[in-house]
C-alpha cells in the first residue's frame, strides 16, 4: 500500500497513510522533529508560521474527540486554517458521496485532507484521487491503520524510555478491531523493540497474528511478565457484530490492568492506552490515574507529532512531485 | 569582536546565539566576555522564508531562550552574514516570544550578497566572495573557516 505514493524531490511522500513500509530512519526523523515542536506547545506565544496560508480540512465521518481536536491545535499552531466537518454517512453511500465531497472541498483550494473513516482504505481512495499539490492523512480508517496515533505513542515511549532496542512491549486487549494495535505493531518491529507482545482472548486477536511478528499470550499475568510498556486498548463494542466476550465483568477479570497485575510487570514499566478509556473494562481507574501512567502525555505528545507530520507533508512542494 | 560587544555589556544585554554556528560563536564570546548573563540559543527553522520550497529539515534544533526577553537588551549572534534572510526569520521568532527593548547584531564573517536590508552592529571579519562560492563555519573543537563553491 505504500509503495506507489507519490514522493517529492526530497524522497518525502505526498500522503502519509499508514506507519507499514516506514524506514527507522524516517520515523526517526519525525520523532525528532516533533521532539522540537514540543518547545513551540511550551511558549508564550504557541505558534509558528510555517503553514501560514495554507487550509487544512479535516473530515471526520467517525466520532473523534482527541484525534480531531490535536489535529486542530497542530494545524492551527502552525499558523494553518482548519476546517472541521464531522459526518456520518450511511454504509451504502459512503464510496459515491465520499469522493463528491473531497471533490467539492478541493474546489475550495484545500491543501491537505485529514480524514477519518470507518471504512479501511478511505483515506488511501482519497490519496489516489488528489492532484499532486494536496495530501492526504490517515487519522484511523476502518480496522486498517491509524498512524498518527501509532507515531505518537512511539515518540511517548521513546520520551520515557529513550532506546527501543532493548524494550518488551505488551499490547493489550482488543487487537482484532485495533487499527491502533495495527499501527503500533508496524512500527515497533521497525523500530527494533526486543519484543512484541499481543495479549487477548483468541476471539479478540486477528487469525495468524504472529505473522505480524508478535508473540501472542492468552494468559495476561504470563503476557506482562517482566515487560517495560503496557499498551491497553479499548473494547470496541461498536466494530463487534457478535458476542466475542462472555461479560464484561469477566473481561475485566481475566484481562482488565489492575495494580496486581501490573505489578508483575518491569517496576519502571509505562502503562499508555489510546483513549477514549473504560475505566473499570479494560483498566482499573487507579492504574489510569498512577504513576505509572503515561496517558495524559500521550495526548500532549500528539500535538507535537501531528504538527510534525503535517509540516513535513506540507513543506514539499507539489508542483515537483514525481511517481515512483 | 569581543571588543564590539565589551562595550555593549553596560546594559546586561542577553546573547542570543542562532543555530548552529551562531551558538558556537556565542558560546566562545559569552566565556571571554566572562558574563554571567545565560546564554540563549535559536533555531530559526520553523521561521524560513523557503520552507514551502525545501521542506522541513528533521533535525531541528530547539531554540532556548532562558529568561523573559521582555524588555531585555538582546544582542543576536550568528556566524556567517550573507543574505540577510537568516536574520529576518530570527526577529520574528525573537518578537513571538516577547518585546526586547533592543536587539542589537554580531556576526563573525560579514560577506557581500545582502537581501534584505540587514546591517551587523558588530564584526569579526568582512570577506568579499563571489556569488556561487559558499563560507561556513565548521566546529566546535576547533573553530574552522570553509569556503566552497555552492552547486547550483
Amino acid at each position: 500500500m505504500t509503495g506507489d505514493i507519490p514522493i517529492d524531490t526530497h524522497g518525502r511522500p505526498q500522503h502519509f497513510l499508514t506507519t507499514e513500509g516506514l524506514t527507522a530512519k524516517t520515523i526517526g526523523e519525525i520523532l525528532d522533529t516533533a521532539e522540537s515542536f514540543i518547545s513551540v506547545g511550551e511558549r508564550e506565544i504557541k505558534k509558528v508560521p510555517l503553514l501560514r496560508g495554507k487550509t487544512i480540512v479535516n473530515l471526520f465521518f467517525e466520532a473523534s474527540t482527541r484525534t480531531r481536536t490535536t489535529f486542530e491545535i497542530a494545524g492551527k499552531r502552525l499558523s494553518a486554517d482548519i476546517i472541521n466537518i464531522n459526518t456520518s454517512v450511511s454504509a451504502t453511500q459512503k464510496g459515491e458521496s465520499l469522493l463528491d465531497t473531497v471533490r467539492n472541498l478541493e474546489a475550495m483550494h484545500t491543501d491537505l485532507f485529514v480524514i477519518r473513516h470507518p471504512l479501511s482504505g478511505a483515506a488511501d481512495l482519497i490519496a489516489r484521487f488528489v492532484p499532486s499539490h494536496v495530501h492526504v492523512v490517515n487519522a484511523g480508517d476502518g480496522r486498517h491503520a491509524h498512524p498518527t496515533q501509532g507515531l505518537l505513542d512511539m515518540f511517548t515511549i521513546r520520551r520515557y524510555k529513550g532506546d527501543f532496542s532493548r524494550l518488551k512491549v505488551a499490547i493489550v486487549g482488543d487487537v482484532l478491531h485495533s487499527r491502533v494495535a495495527r499501527s503500533q505493531i508496524h512500527a515497533l518491529t521497525t523500530l527494533g523493540v526486543q519484543e512484541v507482545r499481543v495479549i487477548a482472548p483468541r476471539s479478540l486477536l486477528p487469525t495468524a497474528v504472529e505473522t505480524l511478528g508478535v508473540i501472542a499470550f492468552t494468559d495476561m499475568t504470563k503476557g506482562l511478565e517482566g515487560v517495560d510498556v503496557v499498551i491497553m486498548l479499548r473494547l470496541q463494542f461498536e466494530r463487534m457484530n457478535s458476542a466475542l466476550i462472555p461479560s464484561a465483568a469477566e473481561y475485566f477479570s481475566l484481562y482488565g490492568l489492575t495494580r496486581e497485575r501490573l505489578a508483575g510487570a518491569d517496576p519502571q514499566a509505562i502503562v499508555m492506552h489510546p483513549g477514549p478509556m473504560n475505566r473499570g473494562l479494560e483498566i482499573a481507574s487507579d492504574v489510569a490515574d498512577g504513576p505509572q501512567s503515561a496517558i495524559l502525555p500521550q495526548v500532549t505528545n500528539g500535538i507535537a507529532v501531528r504538527m510534525a507530520i503535517l509540516a513535513r507533508l506540507a513543506g514539499a512542494s507539489g508542483t515537483e512531485n514525481k511517481t515512483t | 569582536m569581543a571588543d564590539g560587544i565589551a562595550m555593549l555589556t553596560e546594559r546586561q544585554p542577553l546573547l542570543v546565539g542562532i543555530h548552529t554556528g551562531g551558538v558556537w560563536v556565542a558560546e566562545r564570546l559569552h566565556r571571554r566576555l566572562g558574563l554571567d548573563t545565560p546564554l540563549g540559543t535559536l533555531d530559526i527553522s520553523f521561521y524560513r522564508d523557503d520552507f514551502s520550497r525545501v521542506g522541513i529539515h528533521p533535525e531541528v534544533k530547539t531554540s532556548h531562550l532562558p529568561v523573559s526577553l521582555d524588555g531585555r537588551h538582546i544582542i543576536l549572534i550568528d556566524d556567517v552574514l550573507h543574505t540577510g534572510r537568516t536574520i529576518r526569520a530570527a526577529l520574528n521568532e525573537i518578537f513571538d516570544f516577547a518585546r526586547p527593548a533592543s536587539v542589537a547584531l554580531a556576526v563573525l564573517i560579514v560577506r557581500d550578497g545582502r537581501e534584505l536590508p540587514v546591517q551587523p552592529d558588530v564584526v569579526g571579519v568582512t570577506v568579499s566572495l563571489k556569488p556561487h562560492e559558499h563560507i561556513k563555519l565548521t566546529g566546535p573543537n576547533p573553530l574552522g573557516i570553509k569556503i566552497m563553491e555552492r552547486p547550483e
